[in-house]
């Protein structure tokens, strides 16, 4: 009986929410307006002001609306409306600033301004869209998926 | 006949006209340098590394590169470019004695700056960020530089910041103010980084 109420009680607690450890954030969304969602693990929720982010999060804008993101190594991410961004992986190690990103602009547009990973290790850093990747060097660009 | 010929119109018309699969622009950054980026596709690779340029990706995985005008693309891509995250800001304390955890004097007007700081930023988040010089041992300064944030992030609880908005990091001898040789004292390095984002 006992068994069955601890699985019932795990099941409840893994569907109330997005959950994910805390070592493992990659950002958090400082701007949202409109119709902006975070996809992860297959459950959908709104992102307003204060959400945080992670590696593998899928982040979802409407018609009207935007978002912006600052990840922990101070990189700068914004998406316009009808906008779907794939962070597919991000690591930061803060004594050495060695780290990765990876994310994918399915459609729409991401703006971008690199922060200490692309500074340090500009090879770890890679963006990709419908039939392209991207590699930067410490900079400031804006990719544009369309759709 | 005539249907062949408007249909071959037609497709030669898209061809022409055909939307790109994506599009590359490269941006100056906020200081007015232009860094640089390199696209690849599966048939060929361009370097942008000037401000401005457009660089659209046809579906041969091409590319069409242009410069714009910076009012014409501040325009088309208003809402996304609107929507940046404001850059992050840093105040810098100097510690006063060699290993010792006093703190400059400066600790009041540096809050003062910070609390104002944190008032701008939306869902603020604080890095203390603790510096050394090059004397001692790489382990040794990673060490210190975290004891140096940990004493800053505890007077920052002290003087009232949530200790959840706060997270710290050591960064040893790595990244001086003053590039100095190694197992050189040099006062400027040995700091503390208080970053807003």
């Amino acid at each position: 009986m006992n068994h069955f109420k601890t699985i019932a009680l795990a099941l409840v607690l893994s569907l109330t929410g997005l959950h994910a450890t805390a070592g493992d954030e990659a950002g958090v969304v400082k701007i949202s307006q409109g119709d902006v969602r975070v996809e992860r693990e297959r459950l959908m929720q709104p992102a307003p002001v204060g959400t945080r982010i992670f590696a593998s999060d899928r982040v979802v804008t409407g018609r009207d609306s935007a978002v912006g993101i600052t990840l922990r190594d101070n990189t700068l991410l914004s998406a316009g409306p009808n906008s779907t961004i794939d962070l597919n992986k991000f690591a930061f190690d803060s004594t050495t600033h060695s780290g990765a990103i990876d994310a994918t602009v399915r459609r729409g547009t991401l703006s971008v301004i690199s922060g200490k990973i692309a500074k340090a290790t500009p090879e770890a850093v890679r963006f990709s869209a419908p039939g392209m990747t991207l590699g930067v060097r410490g900079t400031s660009f804006l990719i544009d998926a369309g759709q | 006949m005539l249907l062949f010929a408007v249909g071959l119109a037609g497709i030669v018309y898209l061809s022409l006209t055909a939307q790109p699969t994506s599009t590359v622009l490269l941006l100056p950054d906020a200081d007015g340098q232009t860094g640089q980026v390199e696209i690849r596709t599966a048939s060929d690779r361009l370097a942008l590394n000037r401000a401005f340029t457009n660089a659209d990706i046809t579906h041969r995985g091409h590319f069409v590169a242009s410069v714009q005008d910076a009012a014409i693309v501040q325009q088309r891509y208003a809402r996304t470019l609107a929507a940046r995250p404001p850059a992050a800001e840093s105040f810098t304390l100097v510690f006063e004695s060699g290993s010792a955890v006093e703190l400059a004097p400066e600790f009041k007007a540096v809050l003062d700056r910070l609390l104002a700081a944190i008032a701008r930023f939306p869902a603020p988040e604080v890095t203390v960020i603790g510096h050394t010089d090059r004397v001692g041992s790489v382990e040794d300064n990673d060490r210190l530089s975290i004891r140096r944030a940990e004493t800053v992030r505890d007077k920052l609880v002290q003087a009232g910041l949530s200790a959840s908005m706060i997270s710290i990091a050591g960064r040893g001898e790595r990244e001086p103010a003053l590039a100095t040789a190694d197992e050189v004292a040099q006062a400027e390095n040995r700091r503390v980084e208080i970053s807003v984002r």
